[in-house]
């Protein structure tokens, strides 16, 4: 199984600490009422892990900050996602 | 602040750049604001630059901008899983000045062109995020940022805040864009040392070329790659529906690196160091899928507008374009004394309809939804073609006829007569 992390390693961030940009508005939903879970196979980043327990987790350090996951996330619209704070997230040098 | 501009123009990508910059020639106080550390650092893009776009807003852009290798070859590759058939097409007009293409590193572009804005008098604030459009009833009266007592007023606002069009989402203009109407795309920039990418290409200093490519990488879904040359580095990128992706259990990751893998491509990047990963979506849903692009003292200029033609790739002369024009309409609208209200914007929408933009993606208005129902065109020709060449090409003692059969044969059983037929039909209503 390939590592984003290896690839996102090679990124430069500005992380808001505590202040997450993307948050799951109910976590239930996720886990009883989300049958697919696609956010954890089409985010580019990796961002949303599937538990054991059926339970999706996000960490949103690692973001790219392209919208898949609000977009794809259309039956249950189950995210709170924001821009970052000017200046933090992802910071492209290349682009 | 309490400070009132002219005009606010939200987001330093192509779109608001020529909107910032068209509106301080035109002698309006602009004010620009850009969410990244500085005017690129939010941006990506493949990417290539056309001059004919950048030219009309900036003629001598040649003079200083920061361009990688001009465009002298163009190959277009069907895959399959061990094989390309392609076209290539290189000529030596396109090694002439003034060059036609450039690609470009979008982060260092950016920069240039949003100082160039500040140059004819823009004022560019950076590190800021607007959150929401401040309305007076339907109007738009100004931005809410993210910094301390963050309202700031103007007439009008151009949003060229890219793919994900917040503001207007949030301001209910119009809908949350469906996985349909966008693709997802990843890509990565290798390092190489300069000589040694003009040895892979056949290209001498400063000359450059493109690959796109289409077929089996994209694994069934609607999608695409491309690989760029630039002066020190390769990007190379894919990007499909998200719509397809939706369905998928192959993260865009691995595909890119499949696609890395791959007999063809492989050879192309060896060696090279990656320093970047990036992901960015496309907005591919064409003429039908344009919002509503103006309103009581707002624009929609650039990706937020889905100003993107999918089929030739193009997209940031249709960004510079777009932001240009509504920048113009509203110089017009300003020194005729008139008010920025919906009717007087309209004018807006009449440019762009006169204009290429819309004209081809109303040209390609079918194209989407055809290529969304017949994911042949992705999976079965790319393996047809590739086995039809291979058929034609090895020579193993069987006779030519007999491979002709064998290659027809193998077209119809695949898809049918009627299928055959019918597939070139969509095919030409597509591009139609």
């Amino acid at each position: 199984m390939l590592k984003v992390e290896e690839k996102l390693f090679q990124d430069r961030y500005r992380v808001d600490s505590g202040r997450p940009h993307i948050q799951i508005k109910n976590a239930e939903i996720c886990t009883h009422k989300c049958t697919e879970q696609q956010c954890t196979v089409c985010c580019p980043a990796g961002c949303y892990t599937q538990e054991g327990n059926g339970k999706v987790v996000l960490i949103s350090d690692g973001c790219l900050e392209c919208g898949t996951c609000r977009i794809i996330c259309d039956e249950h619209r189950n995210l709170e996602w924001e821009w970052p704070r000017g200046g933090f997230g992802i910071l492209f040098k290349f682009g | 602040m309490a400070e009132k501009f002219d005009v606010i123009v939200v987001g330093a990508g192509m779109a608001g750049n020529a909107a910032a910059y068209t509106l301080a020639k035109g002698g309006l106080k602009v004010l620009q604001i850009e969410r990244g550390e500085t005017p690129g650092s939010k941006n990506v893009q493949g990417a290539i630059l056309y001059s004919d776009a950048i030219e009309k807003i900036i003629p001598d852009f040649r003079d200083d901008a920061p361009l990688e290798r001009h465009l002298i070859e163009q190959r277009v590759w069907i895959l399959d899983d061990n094989s390309y058939v392609g076209t290539n097409y290189r000529s030596e007009d396109f090694n002439k000045p003034p060059y036609n293409r450039y690609t470009i590193i979008r982060a260092h572009f950016d920069q240039w062109f949003s100082k160039k804005a500040r140059e004819v008098g823009a004022l560019t604030i950076c590190e800021t995020t607007v959150t929401e459009l401040l309305l007076d009833g339907k109007k738009v009266v100004g931005v809410m940022t993210d910094r301390k007592g963050g309202e700031i007023y103007a007439d009008a606002v151009i949003l060229a805040d890219g793919v994900n069009s917040r503001l207007a989402t949030k301001a209910g203009f119009h809908p949350e864009i469906k996985p349909k109407d966008v693709a997802l795309a990843v890509k990565e920039i290798h390092f190489l040392p300069q000589e040694t990418i003009e040895a892979r290409f056949n290209i001498g200093e400063e000359e450059g070329v493109v690959i796109e490519m289409a077929g089996t990488i994209s694994e069934g879904m609607m999608g695409t790659a491309f690989l760029y040359t630039n002066k020190e580095s390769i990007t190379l990128g894919i990007g499909c529906m998200l719509s397809d992706f939706k369905k998928q259990k192959t993260t865009p990751y691995e595909l890119l690196d499949k696609m890395k893998k791959h007999p063809s491509i492989a050879p192309l990047i060896e060696g090279g160091e990656m320093k970047e990963y990036a992901a960015h979506l496309i907005p591919e849903g064409g003429y039908n899928a344009v919002p509503q692009v103006y309103g009581d003292g707002w624009l929609i200029a650039g990706d937020a507008g889905m100003f993107v033609n999918g089929i030739h790739r193009e997209g940031s002369n249709l960004a510079m374009t777009t932001g240009m024009l509504a920048a113009q309409t509203l110089v017009e609208l300003k020194q005729a004394g008139k008010a920025f209200t919906a009717p007087n914007l309209s004018k807006y929408k009449a440019k762009l309809d006169d204009s290429f933009v819309m004209k081809d993606l109303k040209k390609y208005r079918r194209m989407p939804d055809i290529f969304h129902k017949n994911n042949q065109f992705f999976t079965t020709y790319p393996t047809l073609l590739s086995k039809a060449a291979q058929t034609i090409i090895r020579v193993d003692g069987v006779d030519k006829k007999t491979k002709e059969k064998e290659i027809k044969k193998s077209f119809i059983a695949s898809r049918s007569v009627f299928g055959l037929i019918g597939d070139a039909f969509k095919f030409w209503r597509a591009m139609e």
